[in-house]
């Protein structure tokens, strides 16, 4: 068995439902992880996109719904379109701790030679802090501010 | 956040980040064998590290496996340093590392 190689974790004042919401619903998502929106019907075998809210919409990362248990836990398979060989595995696990909620977020199963974890290292933080600040004050950070 | 400051107002924890910055996933073990620190210490400064969320872990059977978390490192940065900055800071830094290693940083 593989070791995880990217694990992030981030505490959060908010419940799981509202959580799940955040990660799943597109008009949550656009407003803290760099105007992009999360879109799928979530079912287990469904496939997921995130894509960029204008008229024709550009895909960044697609995948499949691994396991879809509302609101602990989402696996999502991970590629960026134009190298689908490229596919890793992130899993969201939400857990409620008194009046905060534990967000762990997995990156891993990444194939030989893939070149995502160098891709993604640098934008998990920023997108789960901005994660953080929009669902405790209502407004998500420009995550993605000073990236070229 | 005090909890993230006085975790790492300390050289022998921000080594131990320094390692599993090298390289993620290891355990207490993997841990001490780099490091010049007791076992004992190495699992004091470990357990500051996880309540500050500096450290994640991740159990692996009997394996506990240790992360560097970068996540409040994040948040102080997005704290105090505003966005428009960051490319001049950025500019900053690698010119410092330029200045203080011999060889030429290459860009990104």
């Amino acid at each position: 068995m593989n070791k995880p190689e990217l694990v992030y974790t981030t505490y959060i004042r908010t419940t799981p439902e509202k959580l799940w919401e955040a990660i799943t619903q597109p008009e949550f998502t656009r407003e803290y992880w760099g105007g992009l929106a999360n879109v799928s019907d979530w079912a287990t075998g469904s496939p997921w996109q995130h894509v960029t809210n204008d008229s024709t919409p550009e895909v960044y990362i697609t995948g499949k719904v691994l396991d879809n248990t509302p609101p602990k836990r989402l696996v999502l398979s991970w590629a960026d379109p134009d190298a689908l060989d490229d596919e890793s595995r992130v899993t969201f696990e939400i857990e409620a701790i008194n009046d905060i909620v534990r967000l762990v977020v997995t990156h891993d199963h990444f194939v030989e030679g893939s070149t995502m974890a160098d891709k993604v290292s640098s934008g998990w933080p920023r997108v789960l802090s901005s994660m953080k600040t929009f669902l405790e004050t209502g407004v998500g950070l420009n995550a993605f501010a000073g990236c070229q | 956040m005090d909890e993230v400051f006085k975790a790492l107002a300390d050289a022998s924890r921000r080594r131990l980040l320094d390692e599993l910055h090298k390289r993620s996933g290891q355990t207490l073990g993997d841990l001490c064998q780099h490091l010049d620190m007791t076992r004992q210490a190495v699992t004091k400064h470990l357990a500051i590290l996880e309540a500050a969320n500096l450290v994640a872990v991740v159990w692996r059977g009997r394996e506990k496996l240790h992360y560097l978390n970068p996540v409040p490192i994040h948040e102080i940065t997005e704290r105090w340093i505003a966005k428009y900055e960051r490319h001049r800071l950025q500019a900053l830094s690698d010119l410092k590392r330029d200045l203080e290693s011999d060889q030429p940083n290459p860009k990104p």
